[in-house]
């Protein structure tokens, strides 16, 4: 007999496949997946990059790292953690669920979504490459302040710029497909003001990522010219302002941690209706309020920048637009306590994570009232005050937001539950890491302790020590949630319900769990 | 269901947005030094000579203390011949500062003045200044720069003491700015 070799399965080209089935696709569940899952590997990351800096100030004196690249680390965390980590998360639930909310076959546009996810791991890769270059990485803080980043950058900056272009570009082609995805591909009957409320917190986002990302790439592109091309954007010896890239930066920084945000006020706003079994109390004014929160944004950069000599008239002015900002935020607090109100409670690890949310959210918001205030904030700037302040809203606020999304949306894309213990344990062994991590950097900043340096004074030693401890268990706590994913993966577990959650409401769960590959290819009915 | 040409249209809007919005953020660069200048609001001086007005003011009295810098290592001797200065407001002063060029080659040099407080700058008026242009020194070239001032006597009550202060910048590798090179017209022979 003849034997013939079938190379359709052969390991090479089933490889190929595979690659081809990645590389190509336009679905917007298998684009939501590579997202999340890019997310989550930069998540690991910029992790390791955190616990070095815990390392290093884990004891007084420069033990483990050298200052420089103490530096590096402190700058690669911020940028891997906001761009690479926290923000592809979000876009990556955004693929997922928003077709699937509001009843669409897919994004409006596909190939696009596509590119926009594949640029990222380029970017991802240039900017990590860095680390292994002659000079130095990126060492002047992820702000990037001009003249730290133009007269003494090294010479890998220029591998950040065009690595900031290309996230940059990555979330705004994300962005607008988003916006027309849910102006355009509502299912029949659902107007704006039905969407579920994570479609309104994307679609106030994608507006703002329109607003401003813009802008960050217009300064990184004056950053590279006065690097190279001899212009003076920044440099005041040919007339121009090293304060003038502040203005730039924060005007696109400040919004940005409302993009940062406002989709995980969309999370917790699905989680804990769900899990109180009642509808969202207020949709309306939560909408209005992330509008509110959304202008305010635009209007409150110089609060990063009181210190700079700006006049008292315009202190005066952000100083107040700041503090505006905690009423639109305070009557998003009070409605998802007021939905939790005689509401039947069950505390499974997603509500678990976004009653955490909103109660340490809050210690956050708090903190940030306090450095609003203008003469506050000359003692608190530049101390492990601000460091505490960001951290609790981006690490129990975005952070724990996606952890909770990522627990309650799960079973609906694997099929599959996950380990209720477990997720348990994640959960608890999270929330006392992070706050044995970041609230004694409260007392730290207010007893002075400068940010982003290697070392410090013998008298911070204890809290310092505290705070490592408490990162270390947060670090490896999450390798609950990294063992749970890849059983989910692996469609280990009990077998979902299209419901999956009792209290759970949308057209999301009346789909199979998961869903087929190509869902509501008709539009479905809603009432 | 929407038509799908209306695709297009939120698409091509949403990128002339975004591509708007690239445009503004060089357009804050005017927009800022035009803010800045009128509400006088980042202690820069004005960078044009001004011709001066004899009215002073013998009630009051400033102090105007002066402040040098060099950018970056700038291998230059660049020190005021006077630390202060007590003045009445409209009186001109005429000062120096010496600088001396410690490299081996001739090296072109920029003053950047600050005023600190903010606010004073735009009452500290100046008729010359070393400031207004770029200053090419030969190595181990020493001079004394002039700078001729007056306080406006629109100064603030609540200000009795303004720090002038200025920062060496090599510009050897720069060209030289429009800016500059209007100034050079603008300066009486």
């Amino acid at each position: 007999m003849e034997q013939t070799l079938d190379l359709s399965h052969s390991p090479l080209k089933s490889f190929v496949t595979f690659i081809k089935r990645w590389l190509f696709t336009t679905n917007h569940k298998d684009i939501g997946t590579l997202y999340l899952l890019f997310s989550l590997l930069m998540f690991f990351i910029g992790g390791i990059f955190a616990l070095l800096i815990r390392a290093e100030l884990f004891q007084p004196g420069a033990r483990l790292l050298a200052p420089e690249f103490f530096n590096q680390m402190t700058t690669m965390h911020g940028l891997v953690m906001l761009f690479l980590a926290i923000m592809p998360a979000f876009s990556g639930f955004a693929n997922w669920m928003i077709p699937l909310m509001i009843g669409a076959p897919d994004m409006a546009m596909p190939r696009m979504n596509n590119w926009a996810f594949w640029i990222l791991p380029v970017a991802a890769i240039l900017l990590s490459s860095t680390l292994f270059m002659d000079g130095s990485a990126p060492n002047f803080g992820w702000t990037m302040y001009a003249p730290l980043s133009t007269v003494y950058g090294p010479a890998s900056t220029d591998y950040l710029i065009l690595a900031i272009h290309l996230m940059g570009l990555s979330s705004l082609m994300g962005a607008i497909n988003i916006i027309v995805t849910l102006l355009n591909l509502r299912t029949p009957g659902m107007a704006l003001m039905k969407m579920p409320i994570f479609c309104w917190s994307w679609l106030v986002t994608a507006f703002l990522l329109i607003g401003v990302m813009p802008v960050l790439a217009a300064a990184v592109t004056m950053m590279l010219m006065d690097r190279h091309f001899a212009t003076s954007f920044f440099n005041a010896a040919g007339g121009g302002d090293p304060l003038l890239y502040q203005h730039l930066f924060w005007f696109f920084g400040h919004p940005e941690v409302y993009i940062i945000i406002l989709p995980a006020f969309g999370i917790i706003s699905q989680v804990i209706p769900t899990f109180s079994r009642k509808k969202l109390f207020g949709y309306r004014f939560m909408v209005y309020a992330m509008l509110v929160i959304a202008f305010l944004s635009f209007i409150v950069w110089v609060h990063h920048m009181f210190v700079t000599g700006v006049p008292l008239a315009a202190e005066l002015f952000f100083m107040y637009t700041t503090m505006l900002i905690a009423v639109p935020t305070g009557v998003k607090v009070f409605n998802w306590v007021t939905t939790m109100y005689r509401g039947a409670i069950s505390f499974e690890t997603p509500m678990l994570f976004a009653l955490a949310f909103v109660i340490l959210f809050t210690i956050g918001g708090f903190s940030g009232v306090m450095l609003s205030l203008v003469p506050a904030d000359f003692q608190y700037q530049d101390t492990y005050f601000v460091v505490a302040h960001f951290h609790y809203v981006l690490v129990p606020g975005a952070l724990f937001a996606a952890l909770a999304g990522a627990y309650y949306w799960l079973p609906k894309m694997t099929g599959v539950m996950y380990n209720e213990r477990l997720g348990q344990c994640h959960f608890w062994l999270s929330v006392i890491g992070v706050n044995l991590t970041f609230f004694p950097m409260h007392f730290l900043g207010l007893a002075g302790m400068p940010r982003r340096i290697a070392d410090y004074s013998l008298q911070f030693a204890n809290f310092n020590a505290i705070a490592s401890l408490g990162a270390f268990l947060f670090g490896f706590a999450q390798l609950f949630f990294l063992y749970m994913i890849i059983q989910a993966l692996r469609g280990k577990g009990k077998k979902a319900t299209a419901q999956v959650w009792e209290g759970a409401e949308g057209l999301e769960w009346t789909l199979s769990s998961p869903p087929p590959l190509h869902s509501f290819t008709t539009p479905p009915k809603f009432e | 269901m929407i038509a799908k040409s209306s695709n297009k249209k939120i698409f091509i809007l949403l990128c002339m947005t975004t591509l708007s919005m690239f445009g503004i953020g060089f357009a804050m660069i005017p927009l800022y030094n035009v803010l800045c200048k009128n509400l006088g609001i980042n202690g820069k001086t004005d960078k044009n000579a001004y011709h001066a007005s004899h009215e002073i003011d013998l009630s009051r009295s400033i102090r105007v203390e002066f402040m040098t810098n060099n950018n970056n290592y700038l291998p230059w001797d660049f020190y005021p011949r006077l630390q202060h200065i007590q003045l009445h407001p409209g009186e001109n002063i005429l000062i120096y500062f010496a600088a001396k060029n410690n490299s081996k080659q001739p090296m072109t040099v920029q003053a950047i003045p600050s005023v600190s407080p903010g606010l004073a700058a735009r009452y500290l008026k100046k008729t010359e200044c070393f400031c207004f242009t770029q200053q090419t020194f030969n190595p181990g070239q020493h001079r004394d720069m002039p700078v001729l001032f007056h306080i406006d006597p629109h100064l603030p009550k609540n200000i009795n003491t303004i720090t002038l202060a200025y920062t060496l910048f090599d510009t050897s590798g720069l060209k030289k700015t429009k800016l500059v090179s209007q100034n050079l017209r603008r300066i009486p022979a």
